[in-house]
């Protein structure tokens, strides 16, 4: 009995994947009939800003490490593709760098460096905890956006328009039908990287450490060790997903470092479910669609985007994630 | 040498600025364990108050009662509400509802008064700059903002220190859980303590108005300078925010002061200004990640 119902649960999970990932490859089929060139768009962000988000939820629900500091990351991601697409066919940055408007050279780039900057901040911000953690990965966010307002050389405030999104295997990038599946492309990529990880060994570990971290020592693992690696990834996570918005809008600037966008990932996060491994996308997409469609309809929509907030922290346990679970489950009983 | 010493004066009224705000959060942490994001709002809240009865009345110190009462009564209402409800949450729960909190607040007041800033003047004794030392003029209402919260501080100190109710706060931001077994209503002493950081932090917004305009988005502006001033000196010490606010707020307002004007040796001066004034506001966050360093609960904390 107890296995049969696992069992169902995982062939009805595989055939949810299934069709969410039928229908993200049908998507600018199904915006192209409703004609909607918004629409289109708007999945795009959606994408792209889960990425953030999944990353974001990766330290917050496996591994119990509350960062208020995550538009660091995103905003470093952004940044370094604005600054290579400026020195692209000019002087090299900092005299040895040279530009480059290539994706394949410009994402691993801004991966790379966003995962060096959450080695720095997580090895710094990991030897406190609670309050404090909370607090220190805000201030170093916060260091580096007023260090990118201060830059007058890359824009200060105003940050950097790039003309052209990044060049892929000669696709036309102008198209953003094109620009959806290399979105679609880095987005699956990612989740499947995810989900290894989140099932691997160091997964186990790292949930283990946030239910109990000193009986993880007693077994003799480390975790000062593990919830720095995890840092470290979801830092590049959040590094991939910053790059891929500056392409996705021409355009990096101090916003995206600003300390609301690390409080509005973690919005999204919650909307969708803390430590779920779908939670995430769910929570983005609610975020965006409703910061659209209020925005639309009134020009106070963050009113009505906080008394939201406020109703799911107060109201639900486990976001829009476990309130589906939750009514499934309700279903089921009913059916047997 | 001068301008140095007015320098020193306004780090000092910034420093008190800060002290007011902290003085309640960090009760509000250290007590309850609760991170309000929300305190930014309610200095926002009786800066709005007391501007807008002084405008109507026409006096300056008719501001200060209503700025108190409306921002005590708003605390309040935000505990009885929100943060009765938080109590035993996580921090994470705590942050996303009081950020929420922010929002209907700045959306709120830009809905019933516009995004236009509003302004009070300062009463016209207090206005003129007077002389202090030979060659140092300095406006006198700033001087009254460092008075009123020495004053603040020092009744504080009396409160916490020589009162009943002061005996049970310290107690409780040194452990909560045992003063709730000796049987003290806990749910009253969280409100009495919501309700002071709420009357402080709008005395303070009130006082701060004549010199920054009154305005949506004022509370966060000092909101995260005082989140820094909170953690610095140790959560549920008001020594400690007394401490860390004045040296951060010198600290802060002498870089900002002095640090364009060094950087203007090396490099162009429009591009020095602002490079100046951006690792100027770095300069607390930095200050913050060095002290948590090396005393990673800051430096008075409460309990140990």
């Amino acid at each position: 009995m107890n296995t049969r119902s696992t069992g169902v649960k995982t062939l009805g999970r595989r055939l949810g994947i299934v069709a969410i990932v039928l229908l993200l490859l049908v998507v600018p089929y199904l915006t192209d009939l409703i004609g909607g060139n918004a629409t289109l768009s708007l999945i795009t962000r959606i994408l792209i800003y889960s990425i953030a988000a999944a990353s974001l939820n990766f330290v917050l629900g496996y591994g119990g490490m509350i960062s208020l500091g995550h538009a660091a990351f995103f905003g470093i991601g952004g940044y370094a593709v604005g600054l290579l697409f400026v020195h692209h066919g000019s002087d090299p940055l900092l005299g040895f760098i040279p530009g480059s408007n290539q994706l394949l050279v410009t994402i691993p780039a801004a991966v790379l460096i966003s995962g060096l900057l959450a080695l720095l901040i997580g090895a710094l911000s990991l030897r406190t905890g609670g309050v404090q953690f909370i607090m220190i990965t805000l201030a170093f966010a916060q260091m580096i956006f007023f260090f990118f307002v201060g830059l007058k050389a890359y824009g200060g405030e105003d940050g950097i328009i790039i003309r052209r999104t990044n060049e892929f295997l000669g696709l036309n990038m102008r198209d953003r039908v094109v620009l959806y599946y290399v979105v679609l492309g880095f987005w699956a990529v990612f989740m499947l990287a995810l989900w290894r990880v989140i099932n691997s060994s160091f997964g186990t570990v790292l949930k283990g450490i946030r239910q109990n971290e000193r009986r993880m020592a007693a077994l003799g693992f480390a975790p000062y060790k593990y919830k720095l690696w995890a840092f470290v990834l979801s830092g590049m996570g959040a590094g991939l997903s910053g790059a891929l918005m500056a392409n996705f809008l021409r355009f990096a600037s101090p916003d995206m470092l600003h300390w609301t966008k690390s409080a509005a990932l973690m919005t999204m996060v919650i909307l969708g479910g803390v430590g779920s491994f779908f939670g995430p996308l769910l929570g983005t997409a609610a975020y965006l669609v409703l910061e659209t469609e209020l925005a639309a309809w009134t020009e106070y929509w963050q009113f009505w985007l906080g008394l939201i907030l406020m109703a799911v922290v107060l109201g639900t346990k486990g976001g829009l994630n476990g309130l589906i679970a939750r009514a499934a489950a309700l279903l089921m009983r009913g059916r047997s | 040498m001068i301008l140095i010493l007015e320098q020193l004066l306004n780090g000092l009224q910034y420093g008190v600025m800060l002290f007011l705000l902290a003085a309640g959060l960090t009760l509000i942490f250290g007590i309850m364990g609760v991170i309000n994001l929300a305190h930014g709002s309610l200095y926002m809240v009786g800066a709005y108050a007391g501007t807008l009865a002084a405008g109507a009345v026409g006096n300056f110190w008719i501001g200060i009662p209503v700025a108190l009462a409306v921002a005590a009564i708003t605390g309040f209402a935000v505990e009885a509400l929100v943060i009765r409800r938080l109590y035993a949450r996580d921090h994470l729960d705590q942050v996303l509802a009081t950020f929420a909190l922010i929002l209907l607040f700045n959306q709120a007041i830009t809905w019933g008064i516009g995004r236009q800033p509003v302004f009070v003047t300062i009463p016209e004794g207090l206005a003129a700059p007077v002389e202090l030392l030979p060659g140092l003029f300095y406006p006198p209402y700033r001087l009254v903002i460092i008075a009123a919260g020495l004053l603040v501080a020092f009744g504080l100190y009396l409160l916490i220190n020589r009162t009943r109710i002061g005996m049970l706060v310290r107690a409780g931001a040194t452990n909560r859980d045992m003063v709730r077994a000796l049987g003290v209503d806990i749910r009253l002493l969280y409100t009495i303590v919501f309700g002071l950081g709420a009357l402080l932090a709008g005395f303070a917004g009130y006082m701060a108005g004549p010199i920054s305009a009154v305005q949506v988005g004022m509370g966060e502006q000092i909101l995260l300078a005082t989140f820094v001033v909170v953690v610095v000196g140790g959560v549920g010490s008001i020594k400690g925010a007394f401490v860390a606010g004045i040296g951060l707020g010198v600290v802060d307002t002498m870089l900002r002061a002095f640090l364009p004007g060094m950087l203007r040796a090396f490099m162009p001066a429009s591009e020095a200004d602002a490079l100046g004034i951006g690792i100027a506001s770095m300069g607390i966050y930095l200050l913050m990640a060095l002290v948590l360093l090396v005393r990673p609960k800051g430096l008075f904390a409460a309990g140990g």
